[in-house]
């Protein structure tokens, strides 16, 4: 192929020579999303700062909305980033704000749980891992992309085939949004 | 219905109204209620004895219909059934009457005569049952209520224990009732009288089934009346009060065996040696009983041994084939011995209490009424001539001697000789000599109230004339009305008469015994009062041997009981609470330690909870998998 | 990006959130830790239904997010009301309910 033809087709680098294709690209927006949620989650292990926890699950959060997005789910993606990076994270931040950390931490005692824990979730790696291959090693789907998931067709489907779930769901809410409110009342000094 | 059906029923009403009602009802109240019960089975006993003999057969209902074992609850009227029941009724009747004024201040008014009804209840059962399976109810039932009025006062621990050694010592004779029945069943495939005699008859029941079933019966007659070797309970059965021992303790409940075996004499007819059994135990017993009465001091204690040795006699008669002198020593015994207690009572009642011989004397004169009441009946049992006793006791020796059961016979004369000896050993110290009782008791003393004296008047009277009801065959075949009566149930005995000199002969020794015994006690007990001692200090082993009654209640205390009750502490010990308690508790003990062991996995420690779930995925997860 | 990697992510990222749980000692970040456990799910599901004709993997995705929406709400009032009640939301001082 010729540059002009390469230039119609987006990016182009003349230095180094390589056509990039929207597979492609999608391809790299995909690892590099990836590599960011995933070092957020570590660096929400290492950090020991609650708020830059919670902000560091902001940024992974809003990383996955992405790699949704990158699914052929837009609805999930923009449900992802209002509700999980915005409201939920939100709600966390206020609550890490109320919360006095206490530094320095004591020591901690007891390192039994700490330990078992990571090991025996390595284990669960492994083994989902396993369960994983299984599966998809059989199944020869073929990663189409398509136009993705419209927010009608998954309205719709909500309100028919899943209007149940969906009643009690609100119900649902109702009843944590009054339990929020009950627990996070400040209690009233005794007269 | 005919009305012989209510004889028992009558009574069984007076106890259902008194047990739950006796304490709130009026003492004149219940005793109307009591004696008017068996009053009205009196009437109904004297109408069905007139309207005519012959056996009637009422049947109410099927009781047990259980595979090939049929049991119904039917009532049979016949001459022998008429006697016992005009006994019991009207011995019954006038100790109902007697007791009104004797417990007239219990506290525990209602109770006494509620039992004293339902045994009455029972005893009717026991005498109108047409097959075994009912008597056997009936042999129960008046068990059960010997139990209950001897221990009357049951806060007497000395009367809490005679009621239930009289009870247990009843239940091992019952065991060889039952056992009786259950053998007669297997063999015969009946358990009524009238299916029994049948097949006894027919020949359809096996010779050695019939002794076997006799013999086995016999065991439950030794217990119930009192015989070698289960008497024991007896003597010790004169804690309950006195009316008690007069009614079920001489009168009904002890004769129930003597009954159980003239009706079913066919049974007995039949294996001679059964029969042989019974008589010789009989013979054996009044011999025996009336030798350990010679020692006792109690009041009560003579009178129940005697009662044991006459027990004896009529079980002697039986044995030798003549149930009807059997029955007629029952029936002149009932009255004469009934009327010993009563009069007996009665002189306890004056002396606040007094049962010891040996704190009586000179009573003759300050108890008008009673004394000569309590000779008669000394007289009658003595078998002094023209009196009750006289009649029916020689119509038992005669059967003996005439049958060939020589030894027998001799020891029947013996007892005789001893019978007179005893009872007017009792007699001489209760109302001759000197006055050994205290001056409170003196100052108390008093003859008993009419309520009390009168059933003795009627009891003496009927010691006295009851005898000639069955006169002995000296005076004619025909004489006989008693032995006449029974004779389509008891049969005539199976040996032959003997003859009129043989008899006379008879009646002169067994005179002569009783008139030995008699003047032999006048020398003991009133010209010679130091003999008595005398006599005893010459054989202190034999004495002492015969106060503790030969020992046998000693020999089935170390040979039965005590290790009956260290075994059964064993097993209490080993097995109750060491296998079946430990076993609970180890369960309990188990279930505790399994909450405790997993009580540590509650740490209250989030991670911990987590660390659990996560450990359960992967497991889970890998069998899945793998 | 196949559904492989996809799910490879969603994988690693679960148990990161799993040994996050157990390394942090605060309950807010263990929380937080719970959240990451729910994303790694919702992005197991849309990556194993890319491209399918069905779209029942998206209505479960979004009730996922809800309901983890109202437990969050919940959740993070109960750490607000022990807070202020033992004054510590240290995990490792919080063993009240021990049996």
């Amino acid at each position: 192929m010729d540059s002009e033809e390469a230039e119609g087709l987006g990016l182009v680098s003349r230095r180094f020579c390589f056509i990039i294709t929207p597979a492609m690209a999608a391809d790299i927006v995909f690892w590099i999303l990836a590599v960011v949620s995933a070092g957020a989650a570590a660096a929400m292990i290492i950090s020991r700062n609650p708020g830059h926890n919670a902000l560091f699950l902001v940024l992974c959060f809003s990383a996955l909305g992405g790699i949704f997005g990158l699914l052929d789910a837009p609805f999930a993606a923009a449900v992802q980033i209002l509700v999980y990076a915005g409201a939920i994270m939100v709600l966390f931040i206020f609550v890490v704000m109320m919360v006095d950390p206490r530094t320095p931490a004591p020591p901690e005692r007891r390192k039994r749980a700490k330990i078992l824990g990571p090991a025996i979730g390595l284990v669960l790696l492994f083994e989902l891992g396993t369960a994983a291959w299984g599966i998809l090693a059989n199944s020869n789907r073929s990663p189409a992309s398509g136009p993705g998931v419209a927010p009608a067709d998954v309205g719709r489907r909500l309100f028919t085939e899943f209007a149940y779930p969906f009643e009690i769901t609100s119900v649902l809410i109702l009843a944590a949004l009054v339990g929020a409110v009950v627990l996070g009342k400040k209690e009233e000094p005794e007269s | 219905m005919p009305a012989f059906v209510f004889i028992p029923l009558a009574p069984a009403v007076g106890a259902l109204v008194l047990f739950p009602l006796g304490r709130r009802l009026s003492r004149r109240s219940v005793s109307t209620l009591a004696c008017g019960s068996v009053a009205a089975s009196f009437v109904l006993s004297v109408a069905a004895a007139l309207s005519g003999s012959g056996v009637r057969i009422h049947r109410l209902f099927t009781w047990i219909q259980a595979g090939g074992f049929r049991a119904e609850a039917a009532f049979r009227f016949d001459p022998l059934a008429a006697v016992m029941v005009l006994v019991v009724t009207g011995v019954g009747l006038l100790i109902h009457v007697y007791s009104a004024g004797y417990m007239s201040r219990e506290r525990d008014f209602g109770r006494y005569f509620a039992c004293l009804n339902l045994f009455m209840s029972a005893m009717l059962l026991l005498v109108l049952a047409d097959n075994l399976v009912l008597m056997f109810v009936g042999w129960e039932g008046v068990g059960l209520c010997s139990y209950l009025l001897i221990g009357y006062w049951f806060e007497k621990p000395a009367a809490a224990d005679a009621g239930k050694k009289a009870f247990l010592v009843n239940r091992i004779g019952d065991a060889g009732f039952l056992l009786g029945i259950l053998v007669l069943w297997s063999a015969a495939g009946t358990v009524s009288f009238a299916g029994l005699s049948e097949a006894v008859a027919s020949g359809a029941l096996a010779p050695s089934a019939a002794a076997a079933a006799a013999v086995l019966l016999f065991i439950g007659a030794t217990g119930k009346s009192a015989q070698i070797p289960l008497y024991v309970w007896l003597p010790d059965a004169m804690e309950g009060p006195t009316p008690v021992s007069a009614l079920i303790h001489a009168a009904t409940m002890v004769t129930a065996g003597v009954y159980m075996v003239a009706r079913l004499n066919p049974l007995y007819a039949a294996s001679s040696s059964a029969s042989g059994i019974v008589m010789l135990v009989g013979a054996l017993t009044a011999v025996y009983a009336g030798v350990l009465a010679l020692v006792q001091n109690d009041i009560k204690r003579v009178l129940a041994y005697s009662t044991i040795s006459q027990l004896g006699y009529m079980f002697l008669g039986c044995g030798a084939g003549a149930y009807a002198a059997g029955i007629f020593h029952l029936f002149t015994h009932a009255f004469f011995k009934s009327l010993l207690f009563l009069a007996a009572g009665s002189v306890i009642h004056a002396l606040s209490g007094e049962q010891d011989l040996r704190k009586m004397g000179g009573l003759r004169k300050l108890l008008p009424r009673t004394y000569p009441a309590f000779l008669v009946g000394a007289l009658a049992i003595s078998g002094i001539p023209f009196l009750s006793g006289f009649f029916s006791k020689d119509a038992i020796l005669l059967t003996a001697f005439a049958g060939g059961h020589v030894f027998a016979g001799i020891l029947g004369l013996a007892g005789a000789g001893l019978t007179a000896f005893y009872m007017f050993r009792l007699v001489f110290l209760a109302f001759f000599g000197s006055r050994r009782f205290s001056a409170e008791v003196e100052s108390r003393l008093h003859e008993s109230p009419a309520v009390m004296t009168r059933p003795l008047l009627i009891l003496a009277f009927c010691s006295i004339v009851a005898g000639y009801v069955g006169l002995p065959a000296l005076f004619g075949e025909r004489a006989n009305l008693f032995f006449r009566f029974l004779a389509p149930v008891a049969g005539t005995p199976a040996s032959g008469h003997a003859g009129p000199g043989a008899e006379a002969a008879l009646l002169a020794a067994s005179t002569i015994s009783a008139l030995a015994g008699l003047f032999l006690a006048y020398l003991f007990y009133v010209r010679n009062p130091a003999l008595p001692g005398r006599v005893s200090a010459r054989f202190p082993g034999f004495h002492h041997l015969l106060l503790r009654g030969f020992g046998v209640d000693a020999l089935y205390e170390t040979a039965l009981l005590n290790p009956l009750l260290r075994g059964s502490k064993a097993v209490y010990r080993r097995f109750d609470l060491g296998v079946i308690d430990a076993a609970v508790n180890g369960a309990g003990g188990a279930a505790g330690l399994l909450g405790k062991a997993l009580a540590l996995l509650q740490t209250g420690w989030v991670k911990d909870y987590a660390l659990a779930i996560l450990l359960g995925a992967v497991a889970f997860l890998g069998v899945l998998l793998f | 990006m196949s559904p492989a990697a996809v799910v490879g992510l969603s994988l690693v990222l679960f148990v990161l959130g799993v040994i996050a749980f157990f390394v942090k000692r605060d309950l807010l970040t263990q929380f937080m830790a719970v959240e990451i456990m729910l994303n790694a799910a919702n992005l197991a599901f849309l990556g194993l239904a890319r491209g399918s004709a069905r779209i029942d993997a998206q209505v479960i995705v979004f009730f996922v997010m809800t309901v983890a929406a109202a437990e969050a709400a919940v959740g993070l009032a109960i750490i607000l009301h022990l807070y202020r009640r033992r004054k510590s939301i240290r995990t490792d001082e919080l063993d009240k309910l021990r049996g």
